[in-house]
Parts: C-alpha cells; structure tokens; sequence
C-alpha cells in the first residue's frame, strides 16, 4: 500500500528572507558528510602551548541549513581541548564495551541500548556547552549521563542494580539522571516536550542558558514532538532540539518510517541545522553556534545529527536484520568518530602516537577500575524504606508493607 | 550459595528491620548473583515449571477435552505451540478468514520483538501487515478511523509500557464511538489493540508494567488477559471478531515459557466469561494471567498441608467481567483472594472485593475478608522486580490467612 505512495517533498521553507534564498540554495544542492577526519587546518598555525586556540576549516559538507545562514565553518580550538575530545569518547566507547560484555555475561539484565558509534555527539554537545545548560535526552544514555559528569562506576552500578548507581539500581540502562542532565527517557519522544518546559524554565530565570533536547529518527514522527517545537518557537525558547540520526529507529530505517527525512526541517517555522553527527569538531561548532542563537533570544532550533549506531537498537538486536553487515563495516572502518579525530591529531601534529596510546591506556585503564569498583558495590540495603522511597516525599515512606506480616516470617526461613 | 539478596530482603522486610551482620556477610557474598533469580533452597517459592503445570494441556486429549471448544474442533487436531506461536497462529486465521483484518504497529512486518507477528507479512502481503512509524497516539487513532469505516484492525503497541500517549484515543475516542455516534451507529468495534505485559524480571520502569486496571475504569472496552497459548488463540479470535473495540494483553513471560497442545482449527473461546480452573468447596481464588501458574502452586501446597479444598477462577476478561462465577464459587466457599501483578491499589482486586462485599446474597456467605495479592503499590523497579509480583509464599500464606480468619 504505501510503496505505491507516490513520494513527494514536503518541506516547502515558509519564509524564505530573499538575501538567504541564494546561500540556501546553494548549501541544500549538498548532502552533509559523515566522513570524521573531513576538517583541515593550516598546520603552520599550530602553536606550540596546549592552551593556545587555533582554527579549524571544517569541510564544507559539515553543515545543511534549513532557514537559517550557516554556522562559521572555522573553529577555534586548543590542543588541550582536542586532547579531551579524544579521552572522552574513548571513555564513553570503552564504558559502553563493558556494559556489553557485563550484559553477556548476564551481569546486566534487561533492557540496554548502546551508543557505540554515536560517541561524537554527546562529546561534542558537552565541549559546546556550559555546565549550567541543561541536556535531555532518550534511552540511549550512558554517553550522555558521563560528560554530564556521571561517574563511570555510577553509571555501571545502576546497570548492575546496586545501590550507589546513579538512580540507586532501580532504573537500570534508561534512566540516568544528574546534574543539568535530566535523563534518561525509556519512552520514545517523551523528553522532548518535558525539554522544552526545562527550557522555559531557563529563559524564566534568566542567565543566558539553553536546553539540549535529544531524540531519534523514529522519535522525531511522535505527536509530542511536534507539540513542543509549536510550544518553543510560541513562546521563543531556548532550546536546541535535536535529532540523533542513525538511520534505523529500532528496526525500521528512517525512509521506511518517516514521509520527510530531513529531520531538521521538521520544524518547519523553526530553523534547522544538519551536522555531520560523527564528526566530533562539526557538532562542536553546531551547538556553539546554537547556543549562542539562543542566547541571542532567536528562539529554538532543530539540529539534526547524522550519525551511526553500530550495534543492534538494544542488547536483544543483533543490528543485521534490516541492514547489512558490510553497510556497518564501512561506517566502521571508515567513518568513525574516534579514529576521525585521531587521524586529524596525528596529522596536525597535535600529540605523537605514542602520546595517543598513553591516553588510550589511561582510558581503558580508568573504565576497567571504574566497572571493578561498580561490580563491588553491594546491593541496596533490604529494607523497605528503599523499596518506598522516592515515590513520595522522602520521610512519608510506610513503615510496613501491606501483604508482609512478621508472621510471615516462616514462610521466608526456608 | 545461602542467602540470596531476594530472600534476605523478604527475610528483613519482613522484620521490619535491617539486616543482622550475618545476614548482610550472607548479601555480600551473593552479591555476583544476578538480580532475578529464584532463591535457593526455599520450599515454596521454586520457579515455575511449565511443563508440568495442569494449567497447560501437554497432550492432545486433554487439550481437545475442552468444552468450550465445537464439536468440529474437538474432533481435529492439535499441535504444540508456545504463547508467540499461538497468538500468530491466531492473527494468519484472523488475516485468512476476513479481508477486513488489518495489523500493524512498530516493526511487525518484521515479526515483531516477540515474533507474534512472524510470516504474516511475507503471507498477506504488505498491504495488510505493515510497520508504523514510533508513533503510538497515531497508531491508535489510525486504528480507531479504519474500525470505524468497517475494517478490524489488530493494532500492536510494541509494549503495554508504551501505550499511554494512545489512553487519550482508546478512552475518549474508541470506547465512546457507539454511544456518541447514536443514530448513526458507526463504532470502532472492530479494533482490537495487542499489547505485551507484565513483569519478565529485570524490565525496570518501562518494560514491565501492567496497565490493566487502568482500561478496566473505561466503559465500551474490553479488556482480555490469556494465561496459556490455547486460551490466547481462541480469545484473540474472538476479540478480532467481537464487536467491541478490545484491548488484548499479553504476559510477555508466558510467551516462549508457556507451551501446550493448542487445536489447529479456528476456534472462538468467550469474551466476559471466566473459567473454573479447578473445582474446590473452602477458599476460591480469582485471577488472569500469569499469576494464575503461582495460585496453583500455592493452592497445591495449601491443600496439601491444610487439608483443604482450593478452587480457582481465572477472570480471563477483566472488564467487562464475569460476576456471576465469581459470586457463586464464593457464595460456595465463603472465602476468596484476589491474586494480580499488577498494583494494588485500584486494581482489579479493589473491584472484585467491592463487588463481592455489595452483592447481598454473597456477602452473607463470607467467612473471611476478602484478600488481595498483588503488587506493591511502587513503580517496577529493576532490582526487585520478582519481590513486587505476587509469588507463591504470599499466595500459600493468604489462602491460610483466609481460612484462619
């Protein structure tokens, strides 16, 4: 039935301000690369010290707009910042690399979804960011809970159910909350309206802050979607929604599932950017440059990571049924966002392999201590206190369970 | 391994109090254990064994002895098939027998995430079976417009967990069709809605919910819950072919775990009609789904220990639900317990007690309160998940509890 649908684009711009017709056409004629190691930099420039900024050309294939003048495609970094870049998301992907093998090791239970490949995204939203922004995103979270600074062990205790997880071990895999990050969301699309009443909350208070709203593809066709990007761009808020494309929600690619694809028109009145998503400097770039949109009182905007997970939707997925190995091998081998970096540090001179290697090890390191101590925690006390807690005001828990009576206590004695 | 983290905090809960040292050197050594396990060496609590349960007709006879079942089909064949296997056997007949059937939901051309919906695609073509995009509210009203231009759609929402952004549609649009469209008489009785249930374990927040009661509140839907993939086959037909927009959940534990002898044939079995499991004169038991497998355990043991007789009704349908077989076993046996999963308050327990304590020719007949196992009243959460359910310990103690009243 809908095969025979007869595809048509959708994505007519609104109100296109005549001097932005000329560079938006020319800019929509391209399609944004998902190369990692696309960005150049005149090497001459490199200074010396750690701390001291340089710039970077990024490819022009980095950014598509929607609406809206392209962000700067120079971007200024230090080596120090290029280095941390490269730590994190080693980090983030060693992190995810033990929660897999925890989860074979039946360890971990339940639900668990992965961001292996997408490690780029939640690193260079956090180098773009302060602090005191505030990131929401969905189920596909641990990345995300650790540059907000989540603890590694943290975020494994709570994959292990153990009481010093972040959420106690009673959320597991989906629900990391801490702070400026508000989860961590196992329902698909219902952080992005609760994102945008994070952002009213900073444009109420005041203090130059914004809100980072994340989602999938397969999210972004949620009703409540749409109803928060009305609600942001009504009352101009500042909230950078933005679409997390890894080509597949859940098992249905974004073609399949979506009537326009290009996530970041789907604003419609609000302006849209596409990023390339594996590419860790070019969302830097982007969310710098939204975020200074925002603070610029412009309202929200729809950002659209092209990116790539490379396992299945969740541990139960092996991630082969509905694309093909090769299709995953690629993105792999050439299109990685850690081995994109490197290559570009390596090339620029801005740290020696061996130097690399040394933080690899530090990363790798760090995890391994990280996940010993989480697989030591103990269990949460057994008491029901903690089985009541947090459903209610703290305190007002029952002092008694109904349906658990001492005189029970045989049947439980063996 | 003594002292499993499950047993110690029953152990504890149950005292009210912390662990003793002991107890918590016991906790930390069982700390490798994974967290959804039984508990070694208990005696009532053992996991459930469904190869054995009288709940599930290992052999054909049996299976075919059903007397809900036509004579035809009694006089046909049977084959073993798992919850999954009986719920798709049940949507090909539906698909074959009526071109109005439709089914759809995320992923379900690719046979779904519990593979309920396996082959169907490729058989019925993709006009018929087909993906959505994640859109649940959507889906939902999609389903309510196409029921109610005559199709019956059998929408999937991919789990129970999932399906509040679509209570607006099933509330306000599905159940009031008939009533509001009046002369007209359109109504979106053709829909039924698929949903997985229940806990598996280690679902946490969003993976184990059980949304029942919540349905059961709404006037105009009905609201089905099977315990085995012989009871599932003949209540999704009937759902699929009922005139009443139906909300059909599934344990999602019972799916690979429950196998039994199911007839090949179509069958229908009745929608609001509970069953009498098994026949007993001193307590009477009242659940549906799942939880049904631990009752008999525990009413097992109970007789076994107490001398007693135990009977047990599965409810089958929550809502609208069968009164009148409640009121007469325990009219009978002048005790009753209302086993579920999902939380007490609320619950489809709240309504069967009311219900029996205002009838006045049952309440007469009480000898005990009427009791309620079921869930705690607290969001599911990832560590205690096998605690919060009703197990067989709870239900052995409350059928006790009942007749010492």
């Amino acid at each position: 039935m809908f095969s025979r649908a007869v595809r048509i684009s959708r994505a007519a711009p609104i109100r296109a301000a005549a001097q932005r017709v000329h560079a938006a056409s020319i800019v929509s004629r391209r399609t944004v690369t998902t190369n990692a190691a696309s960005a150049q930099v005149d090497k001459s420039s490199i200074p010396q010290s750690d701390e001291e900024p340089f710039s970077v050309r990024l490819s022009d294939e980095s950014f598509e707009t929607y609406e809206l003048d392209p962000p700067p495609y120079t971007l200024e970094v230090t080596k120090k910042q290029l280095k941390q870049m490269y730590y994190d998301m080693v980090v983030v992907r060693q992190m995810e690399m033990a929660a897999d093998r925890l989860y074979k090791e039946k360890k971990i239970r339940g639900f668990c979804h992965l961001s292996t490949g997408q490690e780029a995204v939640a690193v260079g939203i956090e180098h773009a960011i302060q602090k005191t922004d505030d990131v929401i995103t969905s189920y596909r979270c641990h990345g995300f809970a650790y540059m907000r600074g989540g603890t590694v062990r943290s975020i494994i205790g709570e994959l292990l159910g153990r009481r010093e997880g972040i959420a106690y071990g009673k959320g597991g895999s989906m629900h990391m909350f801490t702070k400026g990050f508000y989860g961590g969301n196992g329902i698909v699309g219902a952080q992005v309206p609760v994102g945008a009443g994070l952002a009213f909350a900073q444009k109420y208070t005041g203090g130059k802050k914004a809100t980072v709203i994340l989602y999938g593809d397969g999210a972004s066709n949620q009703g409540q979607v749409f109803e928060a990007f009305n609600m942001a761009k009504l009352w101009n808020l500042p909230a950078l929604f933005g679409c997390e494309n890894n080509k597949y929600g859940m098992g249905t690619s974004a073609a399949r599932s979506s009537a326009l694809t290009d996530y970041y028109k789907r604003g419609q009145y609000i302006p849209g950017l596409k990023v390339n998503g594996m590419d860790v400097l070019a969302v830097k770039a982007a969310v710098q440059y939204g975020k200074r949109w925002t603070e610029e009182d412009n309202g929200p905007l729809v950002l659209e990571y092209v990116t790539y997970r490379y396992g299945g939707h969740s541990m139960s997925d092996p991630g082969t049924t509905y694309r093909t190995r090769e299709e995953i091998q690629r993105m792999r081998s050439t299109n990685d966002p850690i081995a994109g970096l490197k290559q570009h540090i390596l090339d620029w001179g801005v740290a020696s392999e061996d130097e690399l290697k040394g933080l690899d090890k530090q990363a790798r390191n760090h995890v391994n201590e990280e996940v010993a101590a989480a697989e030591a925690m103990p269990h949460p006390e057994p008491t029901p206190k903690i089985l009541f807690e947090d459903i209610y005001v703290r305190g007002s828990e029952p002092q008694f369970i109904r349906g658990r009576t001492p005189d029970e206590n045989f049947y439980f004695s063996n | 391994m003594k002292g499993s983290p499950m047993r110690a905090l029953s152990r504890a809960l149950v005292r009210g109090s912390t662990l003793t040292p002991s107890a918590s050197a016991a906790f930390l050594v069982s700390s490798r254990q994974p967290y959804s396990t039984h508990p070694p060496n208990a005696k009532l609590n053992l996991p459930t064994d469904y190869s054995t349960t009288p709940l599930l007709f290992q052999t054909s006879q049996s299976a075919l002895a059903n007397p809900e079942l036509s004579p035809e089909v009694r006089n046909g064949t049977t084959k073993r098939m798992n919850l999954f296997q009986a719920v798709n056997d049940a949507l090909s007949i539906a698909l074959a027998e009526d071109e109005s059937v439709l089914i759809f939901g995320e992923d379900v051309a690719f046979g779904g995430v519990f593979r309920c919906t396996g082959k169907l695609a490729e058989t019925y073509g993709g006009d018929r079976v087909f993906n959505t995009p994640l859109t649940e509210q959507g889906i939902m009203g999609f389903a309510i417009g196409a029921a109610a231009e005559g199709m019956r759609p059998v929408a999937e929402i991919q789990f129970a967990d999932y399906v509040y952004p679509a209570f607006d549609q099933l509330v306000n649009e599905a159940a009031k069709f008939r009533y509001r469209d009046g002369a007209c008489k359109r109504n979106a009785g053709g829909l039924t809605v698929r949903m997985p249930c229940g806990g598996v374990g280690h679902g946490a927040l969003y993976h184990s919910q059980s949304p029942e009661s919540l349905f059961t509140h709404i006037p105009g839907l009905r609201v089905i819950m099977p315990r085995s993939p012989l009871q599932a086959k003949g209540l999704l037909l009937s759902a699929i072919r009922s005139n009443d927009p139906c909300v059909f959940m599934e344990p999602k534990i019972l799916y690979r775990a429950a196998v039994e002898q199911v007839p090949t044939a179509a069958y229908a079995l009745p929608l609001s009609k509970a069953e009498v499991l098994k026949e007993g004169s001193d307590v009477t038991i009242v659940s549906y789904g799942q939880p049904l497998y631990k009752c008999e355990a525990a009413l097992r043991q109970a007789e076994k220990d107490m001398g007693v007789s135990v009977e047990l009704i599965d409810l089958r349908t929550v809502y609208p639900w069968d009164k009148e077989a409640v009121f007469k076993s325990v009219r009978k046996t002048g005790r009753c317990l209302v086993v579920h999963e999902a939380m007490i308050n609320a619950g489809i327990g709240a309504e069967v007690a009311a219900a029996i304590q205002g009838d006045p020719q049952t309440f007469v007949r009480l000898e005990a309160p009427v009791a309620r196992v079921a869930g705690f009243s607290i969001h599911t959460p990832l560590l205690y998940e096998a605690l919060n359910a009703p197990d067989i310990a709870r239900i052995y103690d409350n059928i006790r509890k009942v007749l010492e009243y």
